[in-house]
């Protein structure tokens, strides 16, 4: 499938989808609560079979947190990038596609741990790396710490 | 009080847990596995990690390009070589340059090189693992000839950093060539002798065939790559399905094998050995001239979203630059294979004997600090 048409048909599932930056691989952006509609249907779709998610990761920009969802079929190796943008800085939450990938538990954490957005439904939403007393969350652009040299 | 045979038998039905490192010669590095046991059988594994955590990609965002190069080494050391060639790649493809012919060879011809002597090591250990200690002598010695020739060339052993975005740090000693040639020979020579030492021990395939099986499904649904996904049939061979440096020029074959188990593990690094032989045969005589670095202003990624995929000796890394136009990336994460190699280990290893245990975590050659970044 041609990465117009896998455009086309997310956007039969979700009408309200839009372009992404992307210029190396398709992209799509998604509102959050379509998410786990979407990518349910990409992996069980016979004709797209999204069923390797290879990267899950979180980006703080100006606009919000971006989930970026990084999968690819194991048959047609065809790589799409889905993307959500969460407005809301303080506590951003999103439902969890562990149940879909479950390689997607511990990427989910990993963003759980560094970024501090939730991921709903999620099996064991425990910090991964740090302690679980830390405060705060380190990969957000306006974290501070007491130890680390102001640039 | 004297210990009855029905003591014994409640005993086997509590549950207890141990913990299984942070320091245990089995896992190579600093990691935890939460391991509840029924007796002897594991019944499930928490692994707990971040006890080496540096915050590489926070680092990251305060680096330029070539500073934050020298962090990549530090993840998983024994691909050093294909971590900084993950980033130049990525940052390369980004500004939109492509480097010499010469380059790509050179790079690929460290790569695998840097394979060999990755699996060389983990055959070494593997064997140490499971009890058999001459294996660490023999996969030591010959991992030796290939340090010697990274140290001619780069000035360093394990970790490098000589692949830079636009090129090499230097060229290439002139016995580069020469080296690897009397490399490929001596190898070809001494690797049947692995065989002989581990694979066809009857005590070593007693130990491995039919232990924590990973069916092809649960390799791609768990996201695992590199020699223990191909172990399951998965083809996840990026040299393979988006080649990069020189791969396009060489012929060779994606090791697979399709039973999931140890064994199966096993024979696709044992494979892989001698395909790296095979590659670097194809590249070392036609080696092109030409320059080693381009020549550029300043290496900056334009404002945008890049991502890079590279085949490690352990599997798929992946480089993702978000980046504002400046100097350094404003966001930087790493794929790493251990990471999604490391949590498929609760599922292959339950209700198998906690001895097995070592032989399956051997198997998925996990480097920690790759996990923990």
């Amino acid at each position: 499938m041609q990465a117009e048409q896998l455009i086309n048909l997310i956007a039969t599932w979700a009408p309200e989808q839009l372009p992404g930056v992307s210029k190396q691989y398709p992209e799509v952006i998604l509102p959050a609560e379509k998410l786990h509609m979407v990518a349910k249907n990409l992996k069980e779709n016979p004709e797209t079979m999204m069923d390797y998610l290879f990267c899950l990761t979180a980006v703080d920009r100006k606009d919000g947190f971006h989930v970026v969802y990084h999968l690819t079929s194991s048959t047609f190796n065809r790589p799409l990038i889905l993307r959500v943008i969460l407005a809301d800085k303080v506590t951003p939450s999103i439902s969890t596609v562990s149940d879909v990938w479950h390689a997607a538990e511990y990427f989910e954490r990993e963003v759980f741990d560094l970024f501090g957005i939730r991921f709903e439904n999620h099996p064991d939403l425990r910090r991964l790396f740090l302690e679980d007393d830390w405060v705060g969350y380190p990969l957000r652009k306006d974290y501070k710490d007491s130890f680390t040299l102001e640039r | 009080m004297t210990e009855t045979l029905l003591d014994i038998d409640l005993k086997e039905k509590e549950e207890y847990i141990i913990n299984m490192g942070p320091q245990h010669p089995s896992t190579h590095g600093v990691l935890r596995f939460e391991t509840c046991l029924l007796g002897e059988t594991v019944k499930y594994i928490i692994p707990h990690c971040g006890y080496i955590h540096r915050g590489i990609e926070k680092m990251c965002e305060h680096l330029t390009y070539p500073q934050l190069l020298h962090l990549t080494d530090r993840m998983d050391y024994l691909s050093a070589h294909m971590n900084n060639e993950a980033v130049s790649l990525c940052v390369e493809n980004a500004m939109g340059i492509e480097v010499s012919d010469r380059v790509k060879y050179i790079r690929t011809m460290f790569a695998e090189l840097s394979r060999i002597a990755s699996h060389q090591l983990w055959w070494a250990a593997f064997g140490m693992d499971l009890g058999a200690l001459t294996t660490f002598f023999y996969g030591l010695r010959d991992r030796e000839k290939i340090l010697d020739i990274f140290e001619e060339s780069t000035g360093t052993r394990l970790i490098q950093s000589f692949i830079t975005p636009g090129g090499l740090m230097a060229d290439v000693h002139p016995n580069f060539q020469k080296r690897i040639k009397e490399f490929i020979v001596y190898f070809r020579k001494k690797l049947p002798e692995y065989d002989q030492l581990l694979t066809g021990n009857v005590i070593f395939r007693e130990r491995t065939k039919g232990i924590g099986v990973m069916s092809k499904e649960v390799a791609i649904n768990y996201g695992v790559t590199g020699p223990s996904g191909r172990g399951s049939g998965f083809h996840c061979d990026i040299r393979k399905i988006a080649p990069y440096s020189a791969y396009p020029f060489v012929k060779f074959n994606e090791a697979l094998a399709t039973d999931g188990d140890v064994y199966a593990r096993y024979i696709v690094r044992i494979k892989e050995m001698w395909e790296s032989l095979d590659i670097l045969e194809q590249l070392v005589d036609n080696l092109p001239a030409g320059a080693t670095m381009l020549e550029l202003k300043a290496i900056k990624a334009p404002k945008g979203e890049f991502y890079q995929r590279v085949e490690t000796a352990r599997g798929e890394l992946g480089v993702y630059i978000v980046s504002d136009g400046g100097p350094s990336p404003a966001r930087m994460k790493f794929r790493t294979p251990n990471f999604s190699n490391l949590f498929v280990i609760n599922k292959i290893a339950a209700g198998h004997k906690i001895a097995d245990l070592v032989a399956i975590s051997g198997s998925l050659d996990l480097v920690i600090p790759d996990i923990d970044r």
